[in-house]
């Protein structure tokens, strides 16, 4: 059903049923918000969204507030955004204030809003650090919630998208605090280091450790360049954040269409092997190859016992040749039957099509497979 | 696969994940650890669960993390799944749950197919299975009772001796209960492997050319040979299991191996070690010196999925792109160019297999652009999917045959691939190798959370190995109690095929006298003690069901 409401004098449709803040959204209309986000259910606690109503008492926190016929709303009035900038100096009051340190600042929300709203540090002060930085062992979450504003939105994103209720809210007033469990460590609470919570956080409170410090959010120094996971079938989608032609972490990318935010631990957190310093990066052949003789086959784990099997670096021209020889021959002796070609469920379509026209049209044959039944 | 082609005349998952996760009315869960080996899809099933009260039935014989979300869990015993699907279509049939309209209208062979199942009461399905009779009679009203249910698999289902079996009669069951071809049913086989659909759609398999042309087909044989100039015969090629044993019957010679670590992922290491041995010429193309690696003769360099760009098909026949984030690290080089590379050489290295001029026998291609477009030409599933069109951001799944086709999310919505789809009488068969005196206990092994198969990527990443740095084996508190295991203690894992030291978990994930090992580090690897009994039809290997014994080392 439509009716009609009034924003900052103008007067728009919304639907029956709808928030303030998504009749105003349809109508793009900005309302600040911190707490709210738009994949999990909006609890209204943070104060940001706050708009005046005419004949209302109080400000009401438009992501929580239904619209009716007639609603006569103010979305910027000074009494607004008097609230507002106060509301963010309680924030403030209680917030590490070192962004320059911190490994989220330019992505973080709570930072965006101060400097729009202008909110200086109060004058009676913060309350300092309270908590233990970097207070969990999990190897992936790097935990300070003196950064934390009580948002809940990593209570909500564990409950409501990975659905596994470790963070909660203890203790109340000034105590008030997010929790693992029951005041445990994250792995003790079940966590599955899916990092959505990290995710989720509008502040530096939740952040990766793995990369800390390496500037992932400095968006002015990295690169984001979005993919297709590499671990298992479901297809996730995300950022890899790049800088100075190294991977240094994975984003969340919202418009992922499999997965939206999601991601799961290896996803997420699993990326480090890309640099890992076995990485192979010269062509090897055995030495035998390159100095002629013939190939021993015991022993093969054993290269100084037998010098032949040692490995040489080489060009690629060098490996590559002795390959196309050895197949070659292979086929041309025993025939195109004697060669197996184990394609590869990791790799490209492209590139496993590449592997089946080897297989069938240079070599011959039919003996092609990959990981499919392992 | 090659179950659900028998049954419906092709072999892919029916529905998306989104549809299932959606409009699923029940879920039943077998032989997928979900949450641990698709854990975001996973987690759209708890949710489903939890905020729109979608039923659950979870049938495996580990408590997995699912279960924690199960209406119901059944706890078979490992090899009875025929006989615990069998029994639930008795259950349907004799309270007359199924959908006689769309057993009329879509598919035959029904008559037969009864008269099988008929040879499975509840009380004698509840002896083979170890799940109690009002059990069966519970899964049975939740799974046909609320409509559609969908029916998810994995590896649990497939790696056995009966493994196509298990998918036939896990067709049947959607059939009998007309959840085929709708949104929110279907059947649908997780495929684990990041492209594994993808390597199956482009012909990396013995017996059919890229879309399931089969080889055996002199007309796709023409085709190719068109094509391609020059291709195979019609003779059905080895498989993986089948390749490298090959090797000691003298009927392999050379092998090339790209991505792959059968040392670690291949059942009975032992065996594989001592083919591997005796290779004449093996070539492997890899990002790391894995355990494959010490028995090759050349290692070629290719990328990680960050140094290049292409596609990627997910377990739901998505293509999506892959996009290179960094340049190939050293010396190493795209695993496109390399298999191009080689290519060429061959070609230009003897006279004794020369294609003729067709329109794709050559090897000049600047990027994977360009082998997509190959690609779209002979691939009448792909014909459509471009790396324009996903770029652009459209959601395309196969079969897409052509530039202004939308794809098809959900498979068989009008007739299946072979028109009706058919009832298989399908018999309960006892898995190859079950428990003796000798080998009192039974292993089960697969992978966890926090790694990745052999284990190649994921032991390489720090705080992976943190949580979970060394193979645990997964043993009950009843016989931790038996070893002597108190709390922590290293057990000596023992099959007819080898051993294994690890430290166990004792834990009620597995039931008293089974025990679970997974094949992620080679100093303690599961596949020591897996054996190489294969499926008659898909030569998948039985890793699901081993016979061992369990002693305390210290």
């Amino acid at each position: 059903m439509t009716i009609n409401i009034i924003i900052n004098g103008k007067k728009i449709e919304a639907q029956a049923g709808q928030t303030i803040l998504q009749a105003a959204k349809e109508h793009d209309l900005h309302i600040p918000t911190l707490c709210y986000h738009k994949d999990l259910s909006p609890t209204g606690n943070c104060r940001m969204c706050v708009v005046e109503v005419k004949g209302g008492r109080f400000l009401q926190a438009a992501c929580v507030t239904p619209v009716w016929e007639g609603m006569d709303i103010q979305t910027d009035s000074e009494k607004v955004v008097k609230d507002r900038r106060l509301t963010l100096q309680l924030m403030l009051a209680n917030h590490t204030a070192n962004c320059a340190c911190c490994d989220v600042s330019n992505e973080c929300e709570l930072q965006e809003l101060v400097y729009e709203y202008q909110a200086e540090t109060p004058a009676w002060g913060t309350k300092g650090t309270r908590y233990k930085v970097d207070s969990d062992p999990n190897p992936f979450i790097h935990v300070d919630m003196n950064k934390c504003i009580l948002c809940r939105r990593c209570v909500q994103a564990c409950a409501e998208i990975q659905v596994r209720d470790v963070w909660g809210v203890a203790y109340r007033g000034f105590q008030e605090q997010i929790v693992a469990g029951a005041g445990t460590t994250l792995l003790e609470a079940r966590c599955e280091s899916c990092g959505q919570c990290v995710a989720y956080c509008p502040t530096g409170a939740l952040s990766t450790k793995i990369n800390y410090g390496q500037g992932m959010a400095r968006a002015h120094q990295v690169t984001k360049v979005t993919t297709t996971c590499s671990y298992c079938g479901v297809g996730c989608q995300f950022d890899l954040v790049v800088k100075r032609g190294k991977v240094i972490g994975v984003a969340s990318n919202p418009n992922s269409p499999v997965n939206g935010m999601a991601l799961c631990v290896k996803g997420r957190f699993g990326y480090d092997y890309i640099h890992h310093p076995d990485r192979l990066t010269k062509p090897k052949v055995r030495r035998y190859l390159l100095e002629g003789g013939e190939k021993l086959k015991t022993n093969r784990k054993s290269e100084i016992a037998n010098p032949k099997l040692e490995w040489v670096e080489t060009d690629w021209d060098t490996a590559l040749n002795i390959t196309a020889k050895k197949l070659g021959e292979a086929r041309d002796y025993f025939g195109s039957d004697s060669i197996g070609i184990l394609t590869s469920a990791k790799c490209l379509n492209e590139e496993n099509y590449l592997m089946n026209k080897l297989a069938r049209q240079v070599i011959g044959t039919n003996n092609i497979d990959h990981c499919a039944r392992l | 696969m090659a179950g659900l082609a028998a049954s419906f005349g092709s072999g892919a998952m029916s529905n998306s994940m989104d549809d299932v996760a959606k409009n699923a009315k029940a879920f039943f869960i077998i032989g997928s650890n979900t949450t641990e080996q698709h854990p975001v899809f996973g987690t759209m099933l708890r949710r489903a669960v939890r905020f729109r009260g979608a039923k659950l039935v979870v049938a495996d014989p580990r408590k997995i993390d699912i279960t924690e979300f199960a209406t119901l869990h059944l706890r078979q015993k490992p090899g009875t799944d025929i006989a615990l699907i069998n029994g639930l279509m008795y259950i349907i049939l004799e309270k007359d749950w199924a959908d006689k309209q769309f057993i009329e209208e879509r598919t035959e062979g029904l008559e037969e197919f009864k008269a099988t199942v008929m040879q499975y009461p509840p009380t004698l399905v509840s002896e083979i299975t170890g799940v109690p009779v009002s059990q069966l009679y519970e899964a049975a009203e939740i799974i046909a009772r609320n409509k559609p249910t969908a029916v998810i698999w994995a590896m649990g289902i497939t790696q056995h001796i009966s493994g196509v079996r298990n998918v036939m009669d896990l067709a049947n069951l959607q059939m009998l209960l007309g959840n085929m071809g709708v949104p929110g049913g279907g059947v649908n086989p997780l495929r684990g492997q990041n492209n594994v659909q993808g390597a199956c759609d482009m012909g990396g398999l013995p017996n059919v050319y890229p879309s399931y042309q089969p080889v055996t087909s002199e007309e796709a044989r023409k085709k190719f040979d068109d094509a391609w100039g020059l291709t195979s015969s019609t003779k059905v090629g080895l498989t993986a299991t089948e390749i490298i044993p090959g090797i000691l019957e003298d009927k392999i010679h050379a092998l090339y191996i790209l991505g792959e670590d059968p040392v670690m992922s291949d059942p009975d290491t032992h065996h594989i070690r001592k083919c591997l041995e005796a290779i004449d010429f093996l070539v492997l193309q890899e990002i790391f010196p894995s355990e494959t690696a010490a028995y090759a003769d050349v290692l070629l360099p290719g990328v990680s999925f960050a140094e290049k760009t292409g596609t990627f098909t997910n377990t739901e026949r998505r293509v999506q792109m892959v996009h290179k984030a960094i340049e190939p690290l050293g010396d190493s080089r795209p695993d496109w160019w390399i298999t191009a590379e080689v290519a060429k050489r061959v070609l230009i290295g003897t006279n004794n297999r020369v294609p003729r001029e067709a329109p794709f026998s050559g090897w000049e291609y600047r990027d994977t652009n360009e082998i997509m477009s190959e690609i779209n030409a002979v691939t009448p599933s792909y014909g459509g999917i471009t790396h324009q069109r996903l770029e652009k951001g459209e959601r395309l799944q196969w079969p897409c045959p052509s530039a202004d086709h939308p794809g098809t999310p959900v498979l068989h919505t009008k007739q299946f691939t072979r028109g009706k789809g058919k009832f298989a009488p399908i018999d309960h068969v006892p898995p190859a190798e079950e428990p003796t005196d000798d080998y009192p206990m039974v292993l089960s092994t697969g992978r966890v959370l926090y790694h990745w198969h052999g284990g190649q990527m994921t032991r390489r990443a720090k705080g992976l190995m943190e949580v979970y740095g060394e193979a645990l084996v997964e043993l009950s508190p009843n016989d931790a109690e038996k070893l002597g295991v108190n709390g922590k203690g290293i057990v000596r894992v023992t099959s007819r095929r080898g051993s294994i030291e690890a430290q166990a978990w004792v834990t009620d994930r597995v039931p008293p006298g089974m025990v679970y090992a997974n094949f992620h580090f080679p100093e303690a690897s599961a596949n020591e003690l897996t054996l190489a009994a294969l499926d008659p039809v898909s030569k998948i290997p039985e890793y699901k069901v081993a016979a061992v014994k369990v002693e305390l080392v210290g």
